[in-house]
């Protein structure tokens, strides 16, 4: 089974399929603009993280953050923190940047914009200490690569994805380890439902969380450590997912580079819509991170299912195409190639509408079809998950089927415990034989499977594709240098208006001086013009 | 069925009157082998099930064994002597609802809606807000007489309280989905504390909280006026609002 074949079930008309993908692409253009010409509070801490600053004061704030403040407060983030605390460190007698970071939070450095020889001086510490920060995230990838060549691969796709989430790293290790050996090729540690919003990323081994347990770098290395070792165990390499989004995102995108993750969470619009993250805030930590996933051989998984759960999964269900071809185009861009792309999609049609499957087959389809080298992630019913256990396991077999039979690349495995308590280890073992189950009676089902040309299924797909064709030139439409920023603040994507000057994080902002610095982005850049 | 001394006593049903026929299904943490199934079948009497039948054991993992037993429980249900919070206002149509607030209040009433804390989950408050409803109902957005201002996820309690006091709310919807250490009851004990505080005694807004893992009868224990639980409409809401807010004896 090629993927050019798979291609052909749905007859899409190719010119419809360009159009969408040009109207995608006038409605990022102005947004990478606006990135390009930007930058954020933790864009500038990511610099310092890439460039080695590690550790956090008493009070557990970050070095980096008290550096970035104290450079602000005495120059501000219009040029970057690259020039003034590179220029610091060479005027000064500190140990590394560390120190420097230290000192400056007790007010002891003053920090000035250098010129002339010192700013070239300044420039070339920088990007030698950042290239260190890459060089490190390079080799990262490369190991990955090695390991993933001595240990095995995932046996076959879709890759099983589990999600783990105790709030206490040394309980999620045991249980992941676990969930591991009963058959998990990824496995996801949700983060403490607070973290998107906090404005550092908290530091070493953390115990306490909401829901979810703390992205930190130290819990990033003791979990890759800890699936390294089962890796071995099992002869196959088991992945690693954490959520590059937030307030945090360039930082913590950052972090799992140099931790070797190996899937992030990272959607274009996510923080914007579900968080209230100020629009250019996002756009503009979005970018960087895509950069620096980019780099090191990182899939991102996007975050479409989340539009459905919110809002009807049949009369919205273009938002989610037209939210996969952004999401592709500013990946593109960042330069994440097609293997590197989780475009996500979601079953959560209500199971009391008649033909539900029919139609949950033809969006996966249409998936599979517009974006045919990507791993697509396909995320189980959340929203039509009640009380009812029986019969939500019998609604995940559908979903199962329903990923057998249009090839995902990442099956994130339902629960049917859903909504009800957090998994047993029973409900994770029944889980995983329902998915076993499906992927061995039907996993080669779409060798047979054509849908009738003119049926309902690719009527139903054709539908979607031009009503998000009609949504894509509705926002092209939209008044202003940014048609998309204006089409969310309007409330364009679900009932939610985000105007570009609103939101959280929105005082982290900057836009760039003329002489703006940021070494990683340059380092990233070189050789990659989208 | 009901008796003369007003006693309901039921035995649950499985294919025949009286059987007491039940399913449970749990793990234990030990291997599969006979004394396994033996000490299930312990657990199972033990839990009023008698006689009962490991019908499927699975061992997972080397330490786990899963279970499930069916068999016949002893215990009797009085259903006269349970205790129901019963609906103590009329159930209206968003019509009777206008009509009530336009006659009765005579302007807007103002509902402010959020999750607070960590919670980012909104789908209970939206199902409930948002026009799009829940459950085949429209949500509160739909009712004219309503202003509904929807603040969304991971509302600070100062900040509702500070909303609440900028738009002069009537009430105020809070949704709590994530009960991980009780985070739920801790909020809205915080949230209805900070309220009493900012707002003259008695002039607080009506503080409603709703969520899955509620128990309904809490209200008077977190501070609230009301708790709604799972399956609750926007309907039932709105009437509630209505008779609460129109019917000046209740406050």
């Amino acid at each position: 089974m090629t993927r050019a074949r798979r291609g052909k079930k749905l007859d899409l008309d190719p010119a419809t399929v360009r159009r969408a993908r040009t109207l995608a692409r006038r409605a990022g253009r102005p947004i990478v603009r606006i990135a390009q010409t930007h930058t954020t509070m933790s864009v500038e801490r990511a610099v310092l993280r890439m460039a080695g600053v590690a550790g956090a004061d008493a009070d557990g704030i970050p070095w980096v953050n008290r550096l970035v403040d104290a450079v602000r407060a005495d120059v501000g983030l219009e040029r970057g923190v690259a020039m003034p605390v590179w220029d610091a460190m060479a005027r000064g007698s500190h140990d590394d940047l560390t120190a420097l970071a230290q000192r400056a939070s007790s007010g002891s450095v003053t920090f000035r914009i250098p010129e002339g020889r010192e700013a070239d001086r300044a420039r070339r510490a920088a990007r030698r200490d950042a290239g260190r920060g890459i060089a490190a995230i390079d080799r990262r990838r490369v190991e990955r690569e090695r390991l993933i060549r001595r240990v095995g691969d995932a046996p076959r796709q879709p890759w099983i994805y589990l999600i783990v989430a105790t709030g206490d790293i040394h309980e999620d290790i045991p249980q992941a380890q676990a969930a591991a050996r009963e058959g998990a090729d990824v496995i996801a540690v949700i983060r403490s439902t607070g973290q998107s919003l906090l404005d550092y990323v908290p530091e070493g081994a953390t115990r306490e969380g909401y829901a979810g347990t703390y992205a930190t770098q130290e819990n990033f290395r003791l979990m890759r450590a800890a699936l390294d070792e089962v890796s071995r165990e099992l002869g196959r390499y088991v992945r690693l997912t954490n959520y590059a989004s937030g307030l945090c995102m360039p930082e913590i995108a950052t972090l799992a580079g140099l931790e070797r993750l190996d899937m992030m969470l990272n959607d274009s619009m996510y923080g914007i819509l579900f968080r209230d993250i100020n629009p250019i805030r996002t756009f503009v930590d979005q970018r960087f991170s895509r950069q620096v996933h980019a780099r090191a051989g990182i899939i991102i998984n996007t975050g479409e299912d989340n539009y459905l759960t919110t809002a009807d999964a049949v009369d919205e269900a273009h938002t989610v195409t037209v939210s996969q071809l952004l999401n592709e185009y500013f990946a593109k861009e960042a330069g994440l190639a097609d293997w590197q792309l989780g475009l996500g999609h979601a079953f959560e049609i209500n199971p009391e509408v008649p033909d539900s499957f029919r139609l949950e087959l033809a969006h996966a389809m249409l998936a599979r079809e517009l974006f045919p080298a990507a791993p697509l992630k396909w995320m189980p019913p959340t929203k039509h998950m009640t009380g009812d256990v029986f019969r939500g396991y019998l609604l995940d077999g559908f979903f199962n089927l329903v990923g057998a039979m249009t090839g995902q690349g990442i099956l994130l495995v339902g629960m049917m415990t859903e909504a009800v308590v957090t998994p047993f280890l029973s409900d994770r073992d029944l889980a995983l034989q329902n998915v076993r189950y499906v992927l061995s009676a039907a996993g080669n089902l779409h060798e047979d499977f054509h849908p009738q040309p003119g049926g309902f299924i690719q009527s139903r797909a054709h539908l979607v594709l031009d009503e998000a064709v009609a949504l894509l030139e509705r926002i092209a439409a939209e008044p202003g240098p940014a048609p998309l920023l204006a089409a969310i603040g309007d409330g364009t994507f679900g009932l939610m208006k985000r105007p570009a000057d609103r939101g959280k994080g929105y005082d982290g902002v900057f836009r760039q001086a003329d002489d703006y610095y940021n070494p990683v982005t340059e380092l990233l850049e070189v050789g990659h013009h989208a | 069925m009901r008796e003369m001394t007003g006693k309901q006593i039921v035995r649950p049903y499985g294919d025949t009157t009286g059987d007491g026929m039940v399913q449970v299904s749990f793990t234990l943490p030990i291997g599969h082998d006979k004394r396994a199934e033996g000490a299930a079948l312990q657990l199972a009497r033990k839990m009023g099930i008698d006689p009962a039948m490991v019908v499927h054991a699975k061992q997972m993992g080397p330490h786990f064994t899963f279970f499930v037993v069916y068999g016949s429980v002893s215990h009797l249900v009085d259903v006269s002597a349970v205790q129901v919070l019963e609906r103590e206002y009329p159930l209206l149509s968003a019509k009777e609802v206008n009509v009530a607030v336009k006659t009765r209040l005579r302007r807007k009433l103002v509902v402010l809606g959020a999750c607070i804390g960590t919670d980012a989950h909104t789908v209970g408050i939206d199902a409930i807000l948002n026009i799009k409803g829940f459950a085949g109902e429209k949500g509160l957005e739909y009712y004219r007489e309503l202003k509904v201002v929807n603040l969304g996820a991971q509302v600070l309690v100062p900040e509702l309280v500070a909303r609440a006091r900028a738009e002069k709310a009537d009430a105020v919807l809070v949704s709590q989905v994530v009960t991980q250490r009780d985070a739920h009851l801790q909020n809205t004990r915080e949230m209805s504390a900070a309220f009493r505080e900012s707002y003259p005694a008695g002039r607080t807004p009506l503080l409603v909280v709703g969520g899955p893992r509620f128990d309904e009868h809490a209200a008077r224990e977190l501070g609230v006026d009301r708790i709604f639980g799972r399956g609750t409409t926007p309907r039932e809401v709105a009437s509630y609002l209505t008779h609460a807010l129109t019917t000046k004896e209740t406050r």
